[in-house]
């Protein structure tokens, strides 16, 4: 039995530690990153190295400081810089004299037999295979309902009577997905929470904007990467959707499913004007879902990308004439270990400033007619 | 009227040129190769450039606004793979657009996709497309792509012997070049030092941004080794015991070179030149430090900007070079 640390990021943790316990192992669970996370991995990590790969390596420090022994984390492919986070981090632990075992597991169809290989070492409690299938799909089912959870606070938060109250539902809404153990628990837990948002008192009438985000996925997804982005624009009243989950970004490069590619292709089709190469990470999907957003009404898209993030770098460049053939506004935040809230805040109420005065103008012109 | 086709001397140029610039002119085009970087240019590159790009993207806009309204055509090819699996920085694989679409006032790019993965067949066909925007006859088309190929193997032999691009480039332009046999690094004179400068050939060799340093270097009697004296067979085995290998094409050859020449005992000290704001480096100069950790080298990251200074850098070479100096007579 090993005491398995891994990375932060969203709501993933909740999931990892379900699969690893039911896999048999002691879990250290990651705390949610905090800026001594990120001072830690900035001080260790190469100055250029991108944000997530210093909050992660801060985590690992984290998790190794209290006992971890065996670290799990996900490879991936080129053309980015994810893919090669696990060797350079192991690099640097090591050399600050940590004693650990690191398993990167690769996506499956890169190397199926590298991939069963190493669920087979992580299954410590000798379960079938079967058994291993069963654990997967269940934490695969946490996940999606963990997904639909937030979702739906995407949507109540900009809509609130009373301000936080959203945010304080929702986090108790994690903490009984947290305690759910089976698929009926899941369920049950995920019934709960859905309707415990559905509960937040509302102002119906409310037709907040409409704000999509983009951006490279770790700082989509992870709070403290950017600075709480969808609480602070909700707090706005405005209503966010974010272009990445973590169902749709694993199910498209796990397994092929129908849906899930033709969304993808989607992407691919409206970006390919501005963009017909895949860059590699998220840089043509953020060119593509801005467009997408464009074309459903949105009233502005927010590109978010760490300092330095090569794709983001390009999709910035092409973004200022999506946003002006397409007529929506995008606002982009490259963030490091130097942004600050209280910028981001000021930045994004200019922002929401001006996607309300063009609301006003359009509709006004709209009635003029 | 020969048509003209402009190449902006920046990032892949330094490794392509001779290809390129042979191609074109055997399919009679006029070519114009932008002159080496400077200021006005780095500047202008600068303007056009969203700020949180990378120097050597800043330096290429720049020759492409130098261009611009010279020529009827401008050469920016989307290099993807060229070898291996490795495929280049996401910034090369969107290059054409980023030109594109943050600069106005463009004449007509031809950005032919690089991806030998496709198959040579491929390849050619591509080629061919871009040949009848000159001419119709298949001929001369293979005769350019032939000669083209020819001129790089040269270029390339010229490279493994010790040269720079520069020196290289000019030996290229003599009619008859002659194959000199030039000291190599394991033949050098005991009392030079042996110096890798390892970085992406556009940081290495553009002697504006990275303040001449080779120059620098030499002038305190010490060999100059780059990755591009090596060729890619002689670096397939130094992988450095990677669980991964880099993708990107010049990061991993960079880091091979640093194993080859560290493993093989070639050198004496090993500089990284890197660029501000580049991704792919970080990766890059952490594992060189390893590595000349590992082997007791010592080791200098030598990071270009927009502002990097002559006199700073001289500073710094000097002082590398003589602590490398008396470490190699200490013993
Ligand atoms: S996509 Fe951006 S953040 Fe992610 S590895 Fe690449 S450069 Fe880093
Ligand atoms: S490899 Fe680095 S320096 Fe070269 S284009 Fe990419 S980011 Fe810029």
């Amino acid at each position: 039995m090993a005491r398995i640390g891994f990375a932060y990021m969203g709501t993933v943790p909740i999931v990892v530690k379900m699969l690893l316990e039911d896999l048999g192992h002691a879990v250290i669970v990651p705390e949610v990153p905090t800026a001594k996370t990120l001072s830690l991995g900035t001080k260790y990590a190469p100055e250029f190295a991108c944000m997530p790969l210093k909050i992660v390596l801060g985590t690992y420090i984290e998790v190794l400081e209290r006992g971890a022994d065996t670290i799990v984390t996900t490879g991936g492919v080129g053309p980015c810089r994810a893919g090669q986070y696990a060797q350079i981090q192991e690099a640097i632990l090591r050399e600050l004299g940590y004693d650990f075992e690191m398993i990167v597991l690769e996506p499956p169809r890169c190397n199926i037999l590298d991939f069963l290989g190493k669920i087979r070492r992580l299954n410590a409690a000798r379960k079938s295979w079967l058994g291993v299938y069963r654990d997967i799909m269940k934490a695969w089912h946490k996940l999606k309902a963990l997904d639909e959870v937030e979702r739906l606070s995407h949507w109540v938060r900009p809509r609130e009577l009373r301000r936080g109250t959203t945010t304080s539902v929702y986090r108790r809404c994690l903490e009984w997905l947290d305690r759910a153990r089976t698929i009926e628990e899941i369920d049950a837990a995920r019934e709960r929470a859905l309707s415990a948002l559905r509960r937040v008192p509302i102002d119906e009438s409310r037709d907040p904007l409409k704000v999509g985000i983009v951006g490279e996925i770790y700082v989509v997804v992870e709070p403290t990467a950017n600075h709480n982005i969808e609480e602070n624009l909700g707090h706005m009243g405005v209503q966010v959707e974010r272009s990445i989950f973590m169902t749709g970004w694993t199910k498209e490069n796990t397994v092929r499913d129908a849906e899930g590619m033709s969304h993808g292709e989607m992407i691919k089709r409206v970006a390919s004007p501005y963009l017909p190469e895949m860059i590699g990470g998220h840089g043509q999907d953020s060119i593509g879902n801005t467009i997408l957003y464009a074309k459903r009404g949105f009233d502005g898209v927010i590109q978010l990308a760490p300092f330095s993030c090569i794709p983001e770098i390009v999709a910035r460049s092409i973004l200022p004439r999506v946003s002006e053939d397409y007529d929506i506004p995008v606002l982009t935040f490259f963030l490091d270990e130097h942004s600050g809230e209280a910028g981001m805040i000021t930045r994004l109420e200019a922002f929401v400033d001006l996607l309300e005065r063009r609301r006003g103008a359009r509709r006004g012109s709209l009635k003029a007619v | 009227m020969r048509k003209r086709v402009g190449i902006p001397l920046a990032l892949g140029a330094y490794e392509y040129l001779p290809l390129w610039q042979t191609f074109f002119e055997e399919l009679g085009a006029e070519v114009l190769v932008s002159q080496a970087t400077t200021k006005e240019i780095l500047d202008r590159g600068i303007e056009d450039t969203v700020s949180d790009a990378c120097v050597p993207i800043k330096v290429f806009q720049g020759h492409v606004a130098e261009l611009a309204d010279k020529v009827d055509f401008l050469f920016i090819p989307r290099l993807v793979n060229v070898i291996d699996n490795k495929v280049f920085c996401p910034k090369f694989l969107g290059l054409p657009e980023m030109v594109k679409f943050t600069m106005s006032g463009l004449p007509q790019i031809i950005d032919v996709r690089v991806d030998l993965r496709q198959g040579r067949l491929r390849f050619l066909q591509q080629c061919h497309r871009i040949s009848r925007l000159f001419t119709d006859k298949v001929g001369t088309f293979l005769r350019a792509m032939r000669r083209s190929l020819q001129q790089l193997r040269r270029f390339r032999r010229l490279l493994a012997q010790g040269l720079t691009f520069w020196e290289a480039r000019r030996r290229l332009g003599r009619r008859q070049t002659r194959f000199t046999h030039r000291r190599s690094a394991e033949e050098a004179a005991d009392h030079q030092l042996r110096i890798a400068v390892l970085g992406y050939p556009y940081a290495v060799y553009d002697p504006y941004i990275n303040a001449n340093l080779l120059k620098k270097v030499r002038r305190q009697e010490a060999t100059v080794l780059t990755a591009d004296m090596l060729s890619w067979r002689r670096l397939l085995p130094y992988s450095g015991g990677l669980r991964k290998d880099m993708f990107w094409t010049f990061s991993d050859r960079a880091l091979r070179a640093g194993y080859y020449y560290l493993a093989k005992g070639l050198v004496d000290g090993v500089i990284h030149v890197t660029a501000f704001g580049c991704g792919p480096d970080s990766m890059v100069d952490k594992l060189l430090d390893l590595a000349s950790l590992q082997h007791s080298t010592p080791y200098m990251t030598l990071m270009i900007d927009e502002h990097t200074g002559d006199a700073g850098v001289m500073t710094r070479v000097e002082a590398f070079c003589d602590m490398v100096r008396r470490r190699k007579e200490a013993g």
